[in-house]
Parts: C-alpha cells; sequence; structure tokens
C-alpha cells in the first residue's frame, strides 16, 4: 500500500464499489431516517436533522483523528503515502464540521429559537473547524509539499493533544456562563426506529470519507508523482 | 574548547537573548504598547460606561494580552533564523527541546514579563473591582507563559514561510482558547468575590503540560523547518 502506483490502481478498483456501497446505505439510511422513523413526541419532525447532523459531527471528529494518526506514523515512518492521506482528509473532516454546524444551527432555530447559541457542542466544533483550516493553511502556505506534509504532521499531533482540553475548556466555560432559560437538549432515549437510521447514515459517511479520500489521494499522487514513470504511461495509455 | 554543560547551556542561551532584548529596546516596548493600546480602544468602541467597563475588563484585558502575546511571537526564533545561528543551535551537542526552553524564557521575560507591570494600572482604568488585582497579576504570570511556549510551536512552523503572520495567528489562536477560558473566569469570579482556586490551577496544570510538552513539539518543527 506504501507505494503509490500501487495505491493508485487499487484506489481506482474500489472506487465503483465504493460509490455503490455509499449510495445503498445513504438511500437506505435518509429513508428510514426521513420517512420510516416516527415523529418524536417533544420535536415533531424538525429533530429529522439529526439523521445528518449527528453522523457529520461524529465524523468531524473521528476525521481528525484519522489525521492525527497518519501524522504519528509521518514523524515515526515518513512514510509519504501518510502525508498524502492527511492532507486529503483535511478539506473533507472540514467539510463534515462545516455540514455539523450549518445543521445544528438549522435545527437550533426551532428548538432554541435562533440560529446560533454559545452551546459547548457547537463552540469546541467551531473551534474544531479553526484547527482544519489551520492545517489546511499551514499546508497551503509551504511551496515544498515534503516539508509542508511534516508540518501538518505536527500541528495535527499538536492539535490531538489539544482537542480534548479545548472540550473540556468549553464544557466548562458554558456551565458557568449559560442562562438559566436556555436548557440544554436532552437526548431522550430512541427507540430503533431512531437509532438505526443514525447508524446506516454514520456508516454511509464513512463510506464517503474513504470515497473521498481516495479520489484526492489520486489526484494529489498524480500530481506529487508529475515527473515519475508510471504517470507518464498511465497518460499515455 | 571547553564543552559547555547543559545547565550552562540554558543560562548561557538564555543570557544571550535577554541581553539582545535590552539591546533592543523598541522590541521591549511594542508589545506593551500594543496591549495598552488594545485596551484603550475598548471604551473607545463600547463606550466609557464605569459598569459595562468594569464588568467586561477581564476578558478586555486578556483579549489584548492573548493579542500582544500573538504580535511577539515572530521574534522568538527570527533573528536566529536569518543569520544562521537557529541552525547551529539544531546541530549542537545538546538537546534541542532545552535550548528551545531557554529561548522561550527569554522570550516571555522580555514580552510576557511587562504586561504585568502595566497590568493593575490599566485594570483601574477600566474600573476593575480591587480585590481581583492580585488574581489577575496570577493569571498573567502562569497564562502567558503558556502563550508563549504554545506559541513558539507555531513560530516555528511557520519561520520558513515569507508571509508566516496571518497562518500563525490562525494556527496558534485556536489552542489559546483553554487559557482564555480559564484565566478571564478567574478573574471575573474573583472581582465578584468568589474564589478562583479551581481556575487557577487548571491554568498552572496547563503551565506544566506545555513546559513538558510544548518545547519537544517546537524542536521538532524546527528541525522540519531547517530540512
Amino acid at each position: 500500500m506504501g507505494s503509490p502506483p500501487h495505491f493508485y490502481r487499487f484506489a481506482g478498483r474500489w472506487l465503483p464499489w465504493l460509490t455503490g456501497i455509499f449510495a445503498i446505505f445513504l438511500i437506505v439510511g435518509l429513508y428510514g431516517g426521513l420517512v420510516m422513523a416516527p415523529p418524536d413526541y417533544q420535536q415533531g419532525e424538525s429533530y429529522r436533522i439529526i439523521f445528518v447532523h449527528v453522523p457529520a459531527a461524529w465524523m468531524s471528529m473521528f476525521i481528525y483523528m484519522v489525521m492525527a494518526s497518519c501524522g504519528i506514523i509521518v514523524l515515526v515512518w515518513r512514510m509519504k503515502m501518510a502525508e498524502i492521506v492527511l492532507i486529503s482528509s483535511a478539506p473533507v473532516g472540514a467539510s463534515f464540521t462545516f455540514l455539523a454546524l450549518v445543521t445544528g444551527s438549522l435545527w437550533g432555530k426551532p428548538m432554541w429559537g435562533t440560529y446560533w447559541v454559545w452551546d459547548a457542542r457547537l463552540t469546541s466544533e467551531l473551534i474544531l473547524l479553526f484547527l482544519y483550516l489551520g492545517v489546511l493553511g499551514l499546508y497551503g502556505a509551504i511551496d515544498d509539499k515534503r516539508v509542508a506534509g511534516r508540518a501538518v504532521a505536527i500541528l495535527a499531533i499538536v492539535g490531538m493533544v489539544n482537542i480534548p482540553i479545548i472540550h473540556y475548556s468549553v464544557d466548562w466555560w458554558n456551565s458557568l456562563h449559560q442562562t438559566a432559560s436556555l436548557t440544554k437538549f436532552e437526548k431522550p432515549s430512541m427507540p430503533p426506529s431512531m437509532y438505526v437510521p443514525i447508524l446506516i447514515m454514520a456508516l454511509a459517511f464513512k463510506i464517503y470519507f474513504v470515497l473521498a479520500l481516495f479520489q484526492r489521494v489520486r489526484a494529489e499522487l498524480l500530481y506529487r508523482e508529475r515527473n515519475s514513470r508510471w504517470v507518464e504511461e498511465l497518460v499515455q495509455s | 574548547m571547553k564543552r559547555l554543560s547543559l545547565s550552562q547551556a540554558f543560562w548561557f542561551l538564555l543570557r544571550r537573548d535577554l541581553l539582545l532584548g535590552f539591546r533592543n529596546r523598541s522590541e521591549l516596548a511594542n508589545p506593551l504598547l500594543f496591549f495598552v493600546l488594545v485596551i484603550t480602544l475598548f471604551p473607545l468602541a463600547v463606550g466609557a460606561e464605569p459598569n459595562l467597563l468594569a464588568r467586561i475588563s477581564p476578558g478586555i484585558i486578556w483579549v489584548a494580552a492573548l493579542l500582544a502575546s500573538m504580535l511577539s511571537l515572530d521574534a522568538i526564533f527570527r533573528s536566529d533564523f536569518e543569520d544562521g545561528t537557529l541552525e547551529q543551535m539544531l546541530l549542537s551537542a545538546h538537546p534541542v527541546p532545552v535550548l528551545v526552553l531557554a529561548k522561550v524564557t527569554a522570550h516571555w521575560l522580555v514580552t510576557g514579563l511587562p504586561l504585568l507591570m502595566v497590568a493593575p494600572m490599566l485594570a483601574m482604568m477600566l474600573g476593575l473591582d480591587e480585590s481581583a488585582y492580585g488574581i489577575l497579576l496570577l493569571t498573567i504570570l502562569l497564562g502567558t507563559p503558556v502563550l508563549s511556549l504554545i506559541g513558539s510551536i507555531g513560530v516555528a512552523l511557520t519561520i520558513g514561510l515569507r508571509k508566516g503572520g496571518i497562518i500563525l495567528s490562525l494556527l496558534v489562536l485556536p489552542l489559546y482558547v483553554p487559557v482564555l477560558i480559564f484565566a478571564a473566569s478567574a478573574v471575573d469570579v474573583s472581582s465578584v468575590g468568589l474564589d478562583a482556586g479551581a481556575q487557577i490551577k487548571m491554568l498552572m496544570a496547563f503551565l506544566f503540560l506545555a513546559l513538558s510538552l510544548s518545547p519537544v513539539a517546537t524542536a521538532a518543527a524546527l528541525r522540519m523547518s531547517m530540512s
């Protein structure tokens, strides 16, 4: 898997399969969530955004962990593929974080009566988005992409150490500052007809991440290896 | 030539950087001036109503301290990077994290510590309750070294870039959030007469964590930047 031409072909073979599996999971998950699941007894239909919101929020944290793990591999073993996976994950992770923020704020409108509250989860999600943008910004700013790969590896690991600290600080800050009128949304224990679609959607998003990652990695590989023989052969064939 | 022991190297580097800092007075004065200026802007922007200012003064002082500390970060490694001293430091026989710690300590003594001296005056001008002065100074004493330590990682990552300034703030500011939360909150609760012990202990924990981990990350980042 470490060799670029091998990974390029491997990812290429898997792409159509992944796309198919993703489509099936997405359709089943959305149908289960938007049609089959019963409306919530308190929130009515508006709760249905959780079928996108919750999996997106999970993905935003999961992808950062993928990045930090790649960062450790980059620093310890100097693997070129890990660098590429790291930086190709960042835009996908940032998008999921953004999606979680947008859906959260859309959900906040009927729930809290406003698009944005300085809720602990929203705030730490926003800071997570800034961390992603920092990784992307640093990678873009360094011209030598080998150096840039190692720089973002260090940054991803530093971010990983800080994420729990930031998360708990924001939690604590929030419990101190939040006004009493604003009751945090307590998750009721859900019936299976609600949580099964969430799990299916989470799987669909995971597969989408792999799908998007493979495509980005392939593009990045072609760019980085543009002077190598295998790319030349690929272009000519 | 006699070889320096590790502690000698540490003190030597610290003294050298302090000397350089004091010879170059503007470097010493600029963060301080910036700190005062930013705080002056707030009453002009939100109005000079004493109750309001007193209420938000912990936050104002801490945001200003954070910005002043961030803007002075670049000086930690900049001149050494440009004249090649940094490269020699990395090639020396001593562990780089210890040398990094010496440089960050010197930088904090030159740019962070002076904030302590003007903070009470600014707190008085903003009408912060007098009972909170002690805690304010304590938070600055504990918090600004953490800012310098975290910031040194960001500087080390961006030192090779010609326009590293804006990207540096993008990297560093999200990591400053916990310090800001606990420091401002400590001042805030002590200004209404409550005990700020928990927040101070958290700041101490941050300081020790940053002291032990960030020089390692900074050293790795410097190696990366010099390669």
